[in-house]
């Protein structure tokens, strides 16, 4: 690149912007001047339009052409259901479904539970800030850098040498022999769902006490005078009344995790049997150049997210009635 | 007034700030540098002609240093011709080049590293047959082999450029020395070296196959290698166009060799521990035990050179040295992997066809491997122009009219085996799967016709 080069490509940037506020500026004045009759109607479209577009080339235009590549082959002929057929015979792609339901069994039960009992646990003590914080730090981390965290954690030395993975190392410490943890199955599948609940008991925890702050007190009270003991209180008042937080908390990470790519593509890269839907569909349609199979995995993770989504709107919407 | 001054002011610093953006950015690009036309020898250069302001786009996969070394290797023939080469690199060239293609904007010239791309692009009908002068060319400086490479139903199409060669085996010289090991001239003997060097205490092989998404490709290298040497070329060519099935008995056979020593508990991984602790080594990091003679051999293609720490001499008489891994019997033809590129045009105007004749021929191969870090297999190739020992050997055993090569089954078979399901079913394979289970199920992955 010359200079001559770089001095033309800030004129074209400047230019386009100065050209692109010159357009937005024109369509706000012409909207602000628009005629009396019917000006509601042509502002609501002059402002929803541009999200709409978007939408729709973004969202609604790939869904659609995704449907369709689901029933083509690599070089996009219809074949029917074949991806499909495929999907449910192959035994590595059952066992990558297989999987898919694992992790959305455990993830959003074990981070709701933990993050949940950690919140009742120290609601009200001292140092709360600081616990929560402490809990809370994972979320910020990205899922790529968990992942290597926790490899790190996984790492294996043979026998003799030094181990550099803590899990190692206090199995070592035991006496006992290191083991190449990411590739036992089926334990490997579960250390990687430790990560992603590692990450998402942070977000559990935090919805959860600021809910459980917003149960009323004398309510509470009032179980108690009428001789409840701890548990009996928190089963029959506290549960009942974050039960709207709960299902927003468990749907949350359920979708999280039915969408999770990035720490099994990281760890393991799919292999040694812990593959997941949304890496197999990766695989599928960039390594393998199977655009078909690729779209028909995702697909299928869009049937699997949908009912979570209805329901969790659902449930929305009935608190709303309720208040 | 105070008000239009106020405004000026704060117009000012913005102003200021751009302009010493603009200049910083200014000091990193680099100018053209005067043209050095005085120190050029053009005789070389006289045959292609001479074009005023002719500008040739070429594309290709090569990056980085490596391209800066393409764009050096035609500067005397762009002073001398006054064709401007225009070389563009990418990583994404496999699908941009058929995005380009089929929107009607491709580059005049493609540097394509897999010989199934150019024939998918060739028949697809949008590139143009290699005119006479390249014919001529491939004819006088390349093996049949080659040319076979560039050649999609019976009409050459490009020329091959450069050239990699996979399959070989390094070793320590001293340690071989110190113990009496002998490099071995056929498979039996690399066996029989092998169950040597276990009895005297040290596991004879280190290897490591993990490279994130792409974990397990070392592996499909031996079991290529094994099939070249047990079956032969001619069914590795069909085992590569899928004319036998992928579970043939020929082929489980290479798996079972490879697998003798890969899976044998007292052949690996020396310095690294178990026959599981392959697939979760780096591959980078598979042989260097053997700079502590706590391995004795290491599978890896010549590019394993750039991968000794700083240091390390890479020589026959040096701290690692390497063979080819021999054939089956001693005294059979040498057959060897690897991999190049092929050189394509999706124009025919008189300066494309000069580029193209000028980069297939002896010319272009020498200015380039010069200039270190590759070979050619190109026989007009002056073999002392390899930038090492290594790349020298590498080069006589390409020209070599006894050397049969083929180029990387994984790289010629689709993307679903060759760049997914052969390297999962490596994994799998180490992980303790038979052969005959792992060659089904990639089998059963290889796409419809």
């Amino acid at each position: 690149m010359t200079t001559a080069d770089l001095i033309n490509k800030l004129v074209q940037v400047i230019a386009a912007l100065a050209i692109f506020s010159v357009v937005i500026g024109l369509l706000l004045f012409l909207i602000d001047r628009a005629p009396k009759k019917g000006r509601d109607v042509i502002q609501l479209i002059a402002f929803i339009a541009p999200a709409l577009i978007l939408l729709a080339l973004g969202l609604i235009y790939p869904a659609i052409r995704t449907s369709i590549t689901a029933f083509g082959d690599a070089s996009g002929d219809f074949i029917g259901l074949d991806n499909f057929v495929w999907m449910f015979t192959q035994p590595e792609a059952l066992q990558t479904l297989g999987n898919t339901v694992v992790w959305v069994i455990l993830v959003p039960l074990l981070s709701t539970i933990i993050g949940l009992a950690y919140a009742v646990f120290i609601d009200k003590s001292k140092g709360e800030r600081i616990f929560k914080a402490l809990v809370f730090m994972p979320m910020a981390i990205s899922f790529v850098g968990a992942a290597i965290i926790w490899r790190f954690i996984y790492e294996y030395r043979a026998g003799d040498r030094p181990q550099i993975g803590l899990l190692n190392q206090v199995v070592v410490w035991l006496g006992g022999e290191p083991v190449l943890w990411l590739q036992a199955e089926p334990v490997n599948t579960l250390l990687l769902i430790v990560v992603m609940i590692w990450v998402q008991t942070g977000f559990a925890m935090v919805v959860l006490s600021a809910s459980i702050k917003g149960v009323p007190v004398e309510q509470l009270e009032a179980a108690q005078l009428d001789g409840t003991n701890a548990w009996q209180r928190f089963r029959n008042v506290t549960l009942p009344g974050i039960r709207g937080s709960l299902v927003v908390v468990v749907t949350t990470i359920s979708i999280a995790t039915l969408k999770v790519f990035d720490i099994v593509q990281t760890m393991t890269g799919g292999n040694f049997g812990t593959s997941v839907v949304a890496n197999e569909m990766y695989n599928q349609a960039f390594r393998s150049q199977e655009p078909g199979r690729g779209s028909a995995l995702a697909l299928i993770l869009f049937l699997m997210v949908l009912p979570i989504v209805i329901y969790n709107v659902r449930i929305m919407r009935q608190q709303r009635e309720i208040r | 007034m105070s008000s239009t001054l106020h405004r000026r002011r704060r117009l000012v610093f913005p102003l200021a700030a751009a302009s010493v953006v603009a200049l910083t950015l200014a000091g990193c690009t680099g100018d053209i540098a005067a043209e050095e036309a005085a120190d050029v020898d053009c005789s070389d250069y006289e045959t292609y002609g001479s074009f005023d302001g002719a500008e040739v786009n070429v594309y290709g996969t090569i990056v980085e240093v490596e391209a800066d070394r393409l764009n050096e290797s035609w500067k005397d023939f762009e002073t001398c011709t006054g064709i401007d080469v225009v070389y563009e690199g990418t990583q994404q060239f496999e699908t941009q080049i058929n995005v380009r293609a089929q929107g009607g904007n491709p580059p005049d010239l493609a540097i394509t590293p897999q010989p199934g791309l150019v024939a998918s692009l060739a028949r697809a009908g949008y590139l143009k047959p290699a005119p006479e002068s390249v014919e001529a060319n491939v004819d006088e400086f390349w093996s049949e082999d080659w040319k076979a490479y560039g050649t999609v139903d019976g009409e050459l199409v490009g020329a091959p450029l450069m050239a990699s060669v996979k399959g070989y085996v390094w070793y320590s010289p001293s340690f071989f020395e110190e113990n009496g090991y002998e490099v071995p001239k056929s498979l039996e003997e690399l066996t029989t070296l092998s169950e040597q060097i276990a009895g005297d205490g040290v596991k004879p092989w280190c290897a490591g196959f993990a490279s994130d998404a792409a974990t397990g490709w070392p592996g499909t290298d031996w079991v290529e290698d094994m099939v070249l040497r047990l079956a032969g070329p001619e069914v590795y060519d069909q085992w590569v166009a899928h004319e036998i099935p992928f579970n043939d008995p020929q082929i489980v056979a290479a798996f079972d060799a490879a697998g003798d020593i890969l899976k044998n508990p007292d052949f690996v991984n020396g310095g690294y521990g178990e026959v599981n602790s392959i697939v979760s080594l780096p591959f980078g990091e598979g042989g260097l035990p053997i700079l502590d003679d706590q391995c004795a051999m290491h599978h890896q293609a010549t590019f394993y050179e750039g991968f000794w720490p700083e240091g390390t001499t890479v020589a026959e008489d040096g701290d690692v040295w390497a063979f080819l891994t021999p054939p089956a019997q001693e005294g059979d033809e040498l057959a060897i992997s690897g991999g190049g590129e092929i050189v394509a045009a999706f124009t025919d105007t008189e300066e494309v066809v000069a580029v193209q004749t000028y980069l297939s021929s002896d010319t272009w191969a020498n200015s380039r491997v010069s200039l270190g870090g590759v070979i050619s297999a190109n026989n007009g190739l002056d073999t002392a122009n390899a930038s090492s020992d290594l790349l020298k050997n590498a080069a006589e055993t390409l020209q070599d009219e006894n050397t049969v090569f083929r180029f990387d089954a994984s790289d010629l078979m689709p993307a679903a085996v060759g760049a997914n399901s052969f390297f999962k079913g490596i994994v799998d394979w180490m992980g303790g799967q038979s052969s005959q289970q792992t060659v089904d199920a990639i089998e059963q992955s290889w796409p419809a016709e």
